[in-house]
């Protein structure tokens, strides 16, 4: 188990490193918005008299040297205060705390889908490969990789809710209906459908198009050949010896895209008016909130890094030499 | 005999040419698309809320009157051009960081990929949406912020070839005959590296201009440039009236990204014979 802690360890010291830079970073681009900090919130507070800004400026501290700035800036961030926002008139960690919680269903669902579905059909493709199954998958691969998701979004709520009733198309539960326990549990479920397929659906895409390519790769090698030739069964070849390496850089790649996943969760919270961060950026971009879009750079960073150190446990569980080495 | 070698390649593969023919068609359509569609896209030209196939509006109008059609023409301008210039600069920062750190090595490696793995790791259309939201939306800051969040994986294309490069003996001999660090990089190993290199970036215009069009979905376009995503993003809230708004632009951004995921995979059996052959 030592080779699994040191490798867990290492990438905690890694992750911790680039959320220091991305912290670092979210302060320059404070003081890249237009305007200086103080004038920006005498803006966004509906006030610009001189004496004000100037109250403002020293009360930010915005008169020391910028390194001293950042030094108050880390130190707040680290005790979860990530600003206030002028517009809503409330601290952004509370604006960001209520949302962050549709946002991580939507997207750790997404993501746990894309990845089952993605790897079931690679596989199928690399089974039954040069077949009509196949072509079928590459094509809708190729196609799913073409179309921006937020009018996938759009299309799948324009058949399933608007033409067929189907689905809800948009919003977290049915307003007004006062549903409670599992029927409440259902309602979220039903609309939680059109987001999920909509957000999965790319990056199932890619993960299909990974898996078939690796199992084809994995399935001439000759650890393969020896199975077939102690006479082991087909299916068991396939899913103990080929998909269990050929896995391996799916998982690499699912890390590297999870940033993407979540980004796109901003799309996808837009066009489906999913109360999560993503909407929330939305709104924020419209009504030029800067102190909100950059606590949400923060939080969706933080969110990256939480999703990468969850598929270097999952590639943990399945690259069998690291189980050797307990 | 080199370039008939490369168009039989390329001409294997099928889906490669279709694709190179819708390309060439949508860059028809963005060329002439004053001539064919003369006025500005932003004026009303018709009655609002015209279906398809109306006498004056050939793919219906838009809430405020506007031919969807000419707005699909224009916007495939600026469609294509935010597309290449972003790719352009991507590959100048990704290119030359990649390269710098597979040519030096050592810590001078290490420091450009522990800052590749840093933007890698940043949820990158976040990011962007950062950038224009701060920088205000234009055409330069658009192009700007896309080249920042997709520079990574060319850096790191550029440092895998560029290492594996630096070893071998044409350009031992090149470091023998005391050429500069600057002509070994750019006249001895970079031509060498090109071919996989075009392939990432025709793929990235593609990429890139996904990007845009999500970016002017969300209301952070230029707001003087008729794009696809701006189009899709104002039609979205009377999509349960007219369907057509938001179609017609998706299905214009759907064929150009297929068009030139396309030729990218074309160019990459083009270009790199051998991986072509070994894929399955």
């Amino acid at each position: 188990m030592l080779g699994f802690a040191q490798l867990f360890a290492s990438r905690l010291v890694k992750a911790a490193a680039i959320l220091i830079a991305i912290v670092v970073m979210n302060f320059f681009l404070v003081h890249a918005a237009p305007g200086d900090p103080a004038m920006v919130m005498a803006g966004e507070a509906g006030a610009a008299d001189e004496k004000f800004v100037a109250q403002l400026r020293q009360q930010f501290g915005l008169d020391r040297p910028i390194y001293e700035q950042l030094g108050t800036y880390v130190g707040k961030v680290v005790q979860g205060d990530l600003g206030y926002s002028y517009r809503q008139q409330r601290p952004v960690w509370d604006i960001l705390a209520e949302r962050l919680p549709a946002t991580l269903v939507l997207t750790l669902t997404a993501f746990v889908l894309a990845l089952a579905a993605g790897v079931a059909l690679g596989t199928l493709a690399a089974v039954a490969v040069g077949t009509w199954a196949d072509s079928a998958i590459t094509v809708i691969a190729l196609l799913a990789y073409a179309t921006p998701i937020y009018w996938i979004g759009l299309m799948l709520s324009l058949l399933f809710s608007i033409q067929l009733g189907w689905l809800p198309a948009f919003g977290y539960e049915t307003v007004g209906a006062g549903y409670t326990g599992l029927a409440h549990a259902a309602d979220v479920a039903a609309h939680l459908v059109l987001p999920v397929i909509t957000l999965a659906l790319f990056y199932m895409a890619g993960y299909a198009r990974l898996t078939r390519a690796s199992m084809l790769e994995v399935r001439s090698l000759d650890f393969v050949k020896t199975a077939k030739a102690k006479g082991l069964p087909q299916r068991r070849i396939v899913t103990r010896h080929v998909l269990r390496n050929a896995i391996l850089p799916v998982i690499t790649v699912a890390g590297i895209q999870a940033g993407q996943l979540v980004g796109g969760s901003i799309l996808i919270e837009t066009v489906f008016a999913w109360p999560g961060i993503g909407r929330l950026a939305f709104e924020a971009v419209l009504q030029r909130d800067y102190q909100v879009l950059l606590g949400i750079f923060l939080v969706t960073s933080v969110m990256v890094i939480l999703f990468n150190i969850l598929t270097d446990i999952l590639y943990g569980l399945v690259d069998p030499r690291i189980q050797v080495s307990q | 005999m080199m370039k008939s070698d490369f168009w039989r390649a390329f001409a294997r593969n099928k889906g490669a040419v279709l694709g190179l023919v819708i390309l060439i068609a949508i860059v028809a359509l963005a060329a002439f698309a004053s001539f064919l569609f003369p006025g500005d896209p932003w004026e009303m030209a018709t009655a609002p809320f015209q279906p398809p196939l109306s006498e004056d509006a050939l793919l219906g109008s838009d809430m405020l009157g506007r031919d969807i059609a000419s707005g699909i023409a224009h916007g495939a301008r600026v469609s294509l051009l935010i597309g290449l210039t972003s790719t352009a600069a991507a590959l100048a920062i990704g290119v030359t960081l990649g390269a710098l750190a597979g040519f030096h090595g050592g810590r001078i490696d290490d420091a450009i990929m522990r800052f590749t793995e840093l933007f890698q790791t940043i949820p990158n259309f976040v990011l962007a949406v950062v950038l224009v939201a701060i920088f205000t939306p234009s055409l330069t800051t658009i192009v700007a912020a896309i080249a920042i969040v997709s520079w990574p994986p060319l850096a790191r294309l550029a440092r895998a070839e560029f290492l594996s490069l630096r070893t071998r003996e044409f350009v031992q001999a090149a470091i023998t005959t005391g050429q500069s660090n600057t002509t070994i990089i750019l006249r001895q190993i970079l031509p060498n590296s090109l071919s996989p290199i075009i392939v990432s970036a025709s793929l990235m215009v593609a990429t890139a201009i996904l990007l845009e069009s999500s970016l002017s979905f969300l209301g952070l376009g230029d707001p003087n440039a008729m794009s696809w995503g701006y189009m899709i993003g104002a039609a979205r809230t009377v999509i349960r009236q007219a369907w057509w708004m938001s179609v017609f632009p998706g299905l214009a951004i759907v064929l150009t990204v297929l068009a030139l995921n396309l030729v990218g995979e074309g160019l990459n059996d083009a270009l790199n014979p051998k991986l072509a052959r070994s894929r399955g």
